[in-house]
């Protein structure tokens, strides 16, 4: 069978970046194919933790950050359903006065992004969230934060896309994607040929595996986050929680299951091999159990883990190519990128559609990896 | 070469036969099961000091019980034997234990599953009263506890464990005010030639279902809209014949329409699965001797396909000489082809039994809007429904990311057939084409206190 399709924009990855870019490409009315090797969403987008956070991330994150924090509020009105996307605040807890000063040191950095952080004491933290351990020194709130559900944000970015006129092609893996000096021409299994005037690459953790076919060489691993859920419990904990250094993180959900997660799994580079890793469970389990004790009592249903794209630097690749013109990148988000991704995909239309963008995204550049080497 | 670690999961009737072969060659297979004591489903032993005869608890099994229990017992000091296990995890050659209260992980380098079954859940309108059971939770309460389930029982559903039951509990003296059979008896007779594989089964059934009669016991046969009332608890139970409401007070119902073989291990031991026609169910690939699709791991008895318990039996001797064989010792060619012969046998019965006693295929088409189908997650069937017609979804794990079905305590276990039904027919699409629920860890819920426990003690070490 083959098929050959034209279209102003072919979108390599039907994660939350490819997704949520269609979506933004439609609204400007410009013609989206969208090729996902399985379905949209069900990779890193689908099953990440799905903390919705800005406190925390580098500086020159946050008004890509802002950006997107603006388009979580508009949801419903975006996509036809909020995703279950709570403001809970995301509480930072500090486990010593060392790693209390790093959280007033990050107040200050963050000073003028908007973020409302607010730093709390040891008693001022035992007052306001009773169910908190003993042995912590003093914590971080970023109110506006908080958490969504990562199951169906992805999906009806997708649905909303498609609904708008965009071309997702799932079960369909891009092979090769060149570009002839005019227009790029993607290849897909089963005989699909996309021609595009610009072309995205939104591949996740095979993003640089893309950019490589266009002469960029980006040093990207695969990372597996652990993940587990225990059963609905009692309504307990409001805010999504971390702490410094990120060992663990929860975040309790409507229904009531306590969602965490600590360390890393294992898997490869393909498609649904990834595993969890009990050790991994286990230690943050401890941890867990340290700073919020009544989660001793639970039980936990079910772990797994996903494949995420990291880089050294633990920042996304976002902007153009530096060997080809029409080329964007995003991809690479080291763990980071579900909150981003609305953003994501408005930065990317801007690009296709006036070159520009207002949002700084220098920091992003995949010409930092060919000027170090 | 080392020496091999062999792990069986189940001690059922596959996995007792199966070790027993093994340690006649002098090698000492470990024997894990969740149970208190051996036996599996079928011959499941009630606690140490109660007092009932295995006639009382077998009915006509009871020499094949004997028998098993009394391998077991010659067993115990060949093998290594850990009840009350439950493993919960298989990562590459390694199984996660929970034993007694206790994390440990326990490498292997063969792996046998014998980890049987459990009922096939349909829901119905009441389906979640308290006094509605599954067949099998109510012959365990029977088998273990010597209790029945109530005063004036109802047994409904479809399969031989309908008429088995209704029967055990009869001869235990409990009172059954009617046996509800969703197949038909046209369907029965249809599937006459292949049930006569088995003649003595088959007469043993026969034999159920005339005992019931003759002891004024009403049973019903293609019965449809089963549906079960009452406030706080079951009173009634209202089912149509030929068009026909009919209504009868009782107090408990059990229900169960067949048996789901349990393959969760198998998934996550990374076996290939092909969709089983037979059993309407997604099963691990495994060659006649019972070799899944990964070096090293084996399938025996239900877990593997329903095929019962003589069946279980043999499959567990012969996936035993394929373990054998696959370590380089000579077995016995005469006696694997002697299990073959006898497993095709019975496997042609079992087509016969599928025939006589389908799932009924309306089921998905009638199933109201408003039934819960994932009791964990409080999931109706019209929620699904929604999201297939909404977002277009036509796959397994679409479907559970998208409505939590299959995700909660039971992981699927229970509530996983009814919605792949629901998919299917809403989709449009077969039950092949939806594809399966992906297994992940922990296949039973797991205690967080337990994990904190090891976690504590490896830092102290
Ligand atoms: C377990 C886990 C927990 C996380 N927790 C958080 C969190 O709490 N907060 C947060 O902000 N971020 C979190 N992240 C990170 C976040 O999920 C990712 O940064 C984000 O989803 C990345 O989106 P993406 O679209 O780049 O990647 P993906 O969702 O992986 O999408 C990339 C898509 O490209 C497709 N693709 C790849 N190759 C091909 C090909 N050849 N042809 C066609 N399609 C192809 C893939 O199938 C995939 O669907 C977590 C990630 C994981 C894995
Ligand atoms: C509820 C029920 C009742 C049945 N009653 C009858 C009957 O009366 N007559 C009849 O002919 N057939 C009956 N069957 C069918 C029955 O399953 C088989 O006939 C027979 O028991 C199959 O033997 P097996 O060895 O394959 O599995 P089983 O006898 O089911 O043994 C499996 C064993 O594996 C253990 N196990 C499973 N998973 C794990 C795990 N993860 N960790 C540790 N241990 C595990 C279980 O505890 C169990 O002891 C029944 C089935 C069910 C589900």
């Amino acid at each position: 069978m083959s098929e050959r399709l034209t279209a102003d924009v072919a979108i390599i990855g039907g994660g939350l970046m490819g997704c949520s870019a269609a979506l933004a490409l439609r609204r400007m009315n410009l013609s989206v194919v969208l090729l996902e090797q399985g379905w949209c969403g069900a990779q890193a987008s689908g099953v990440n933790y799905g903390g919705v956070r800005r406190q925390g991330r580098p500086v020159v994150q946050l008004p890509l950050s802002q950006r997107a924090y603006a388009i979580w509020q508009r949801l419903p009105q975006l996509i036809g359903s909020d995703c279950e996307y709570a403001i809970s605040g995301h509480l930072k807890l500090a486990r010593n006065e060392a790693e209390l000063a790093s959280l007033e040191d990050y107040r200050g950095q963050a000073d003028g992004f908007g973020l409302q952080l607010e730093i709390l004491g040891r008693e001022a933290l035992r007052q306001r969230y009773p169910w908190l351990g003993e042995n912590i020194a003093g914590g971080s709130l970023c109110p506006g934060d908080g958490h969504a559900n990562p199951r169906l944000v992805a999906a009806a970015f997708a649905l909303a896309a498609r609904n708008h006129g965009a071309d997702l092609r799932e079960g369909t893996t891009v092979e090769s994607a060149v570009f002839d000096g005019r227009q790029f021409t993607v290849c897909a299994a089963g005989g699909l040929e996309v021609k595009a005037k610009f072309l995205l690459n939104c591949a996740g953790a095979w993003g640089a595996k893309f950019a490589e076919q266009f002469g960029e060489q980006v040093p990207e691993y695969p990372i597996f986050p652990n993940m587990w859920v225990t059963e609905p419990m009692p309504k307990l904990v409001e805010p999504n929680v971390g702490i410094v250094g990120g060992g663990f993180y929860v975040r309790q959900v409507a229904r009531g299951n306590f969602v965490l997660g600590g360390g890393r799994g294992t898997g490869q580079l393909a498609i649904a091999s990834t595993r969890p890793d009990s050790a991994a469970m286990f230690a943050s389990m401890r941890m867990a159990c340290e700073f919020i004790p009544a989660l001793r009592n639970a039980l936990v249903i079910r772990s797994w883990t996903g494949v995420e794209g990291a880089l050294p630097d633990h920042q996304p690749v976002l902007g153009p190519s530096v060997t080809t013109p029409g080329l964007f990148h995003a991809f690479g988000f080291s763990g980071g990128g579900f909150q981003l991704a609305p953003a994501v995909g408005e930065v990317l239309a801007d690009l296709v559609a006036h070159g520009a963008t207002a949002t700084p995204i220098e920091a992003f550049s995949i010409g930092r990896f060919n000027a170090a080497s | 070469m080392n020496e091999p670690r062999i792990v069986i999961v189940g001690a059922g009737p596959a996995g007792v036969r199966a070790a027993e072969v093994l340690a006649a060659v002098g090698l000492r297979p470990v024997l894990v099961d969740e149970n208190q004591r051996a036996g599996g489903q079928i011959y499941r032993q009630p606690p140490a000091g109660f007092v009932r005869s295995a006639k009382q608890l077998y009915g006509f099994e009871s020499a094949k019980a004997d028998a098993l229990h009394h391998t077991f017992s010659q067993l115990l000091s060949h093998i290594d034997y850990r009840p009350e296990t439950l493993v919960w995890n298989c990562d590459g050659r390694q199984l996660d234990l929970l034993d007694r209260g206790q994390q440990r992980s326990l490498p292997y380098s063969h792996l046998m599953l014998c980890t049987g079954a459990i009922d096939r859940v349909l829901p119905f309108p009441g389906w979640l009263l308290p006094g509605v059971y599954t067949l099998g939770a109510a012959q365990v309460a029977l088998k273990a506890q010597g209790c029945v389930i109530g005063s004036r029982i109802v047994m409904v559903g479809s399969g031989p464990l309908l008429y088995l039951l209704a029967y055990q509990y009869a001869k235990a003296g409990a009172s059954i005010a009617a046996v509800l059979d969703t197949s038909s008896f046209s369907g029965k007779l249809q599937a006459t030639a292949d049930l006569l594989k088995q003649p003595l089964t088959l007469a043993k059934g026969l034999y159920f279902l005339a005992w019931l009669r003759c002891h004024g016991v009403k049973v019903v046969e293609g019965v449809d809209k089963i549906a079960v009332s009452g406030e706080q608890k079951v009173k009634t139970i209202s089912w149509h014949k030929n068009g026909r409401e009919q209504t009868l007070e009782c107090d408990a119902v059990a229900s169960g329409f067949g048996l789901r073989s349990e393959t969760q291990l198998a998934d996550l031991a990374g076996c290939v699965f092909e969709f089983n026609q037979l059993n309407q169910q997604w099963l691990p690939q495994r060659d006649l001797a019972g070799r899944s699709s990964v070096k090293g791991v084996y399938l025996a008895g239900d877990g593997g396909g329903i095929a019962g318990a003589d069946a279980a039996e043999l499959a567990g001797k012969r996936a035993a000489l394929a373990l054998l064989e696959d370590l380089g010792k000579t077995i016995d060619p005469r006696e694997g082809r002697r299990l073959d012969r006898a497993l095709q046998r019975i496997q042609g019965f079992r087509r016969g039994l599928e025939r006589a006693f389908p799932a009924p295929v309306a089921w998905a088409r009638e199933c109201a809007d408003e039934e819960i189908i994932c009791r964990c997650e409080e999931i109706t069937a019209g929620e699904l429904r929604r999201v297939v017609n909404h977002a277009g979804t036509v796959e397994m794990n679409r479907l559970k990311a998208l409505t939590r079905v299959g995700m909660g305590r039971c992981q699927g276990r229970v509530c996983s057939a009814a919605a792949a039904e629901i998919l299917a027919c809403s989709a449009g699409k077969s039950l092949t084409e939806i594809g399966r629920l992906r297994g992940q860890p922990p296949i039973k819920p797991f205690p967080v206190v337990v994990g904190v426990a090891l976690s504590s003690a490896r830092e102290t070490s």
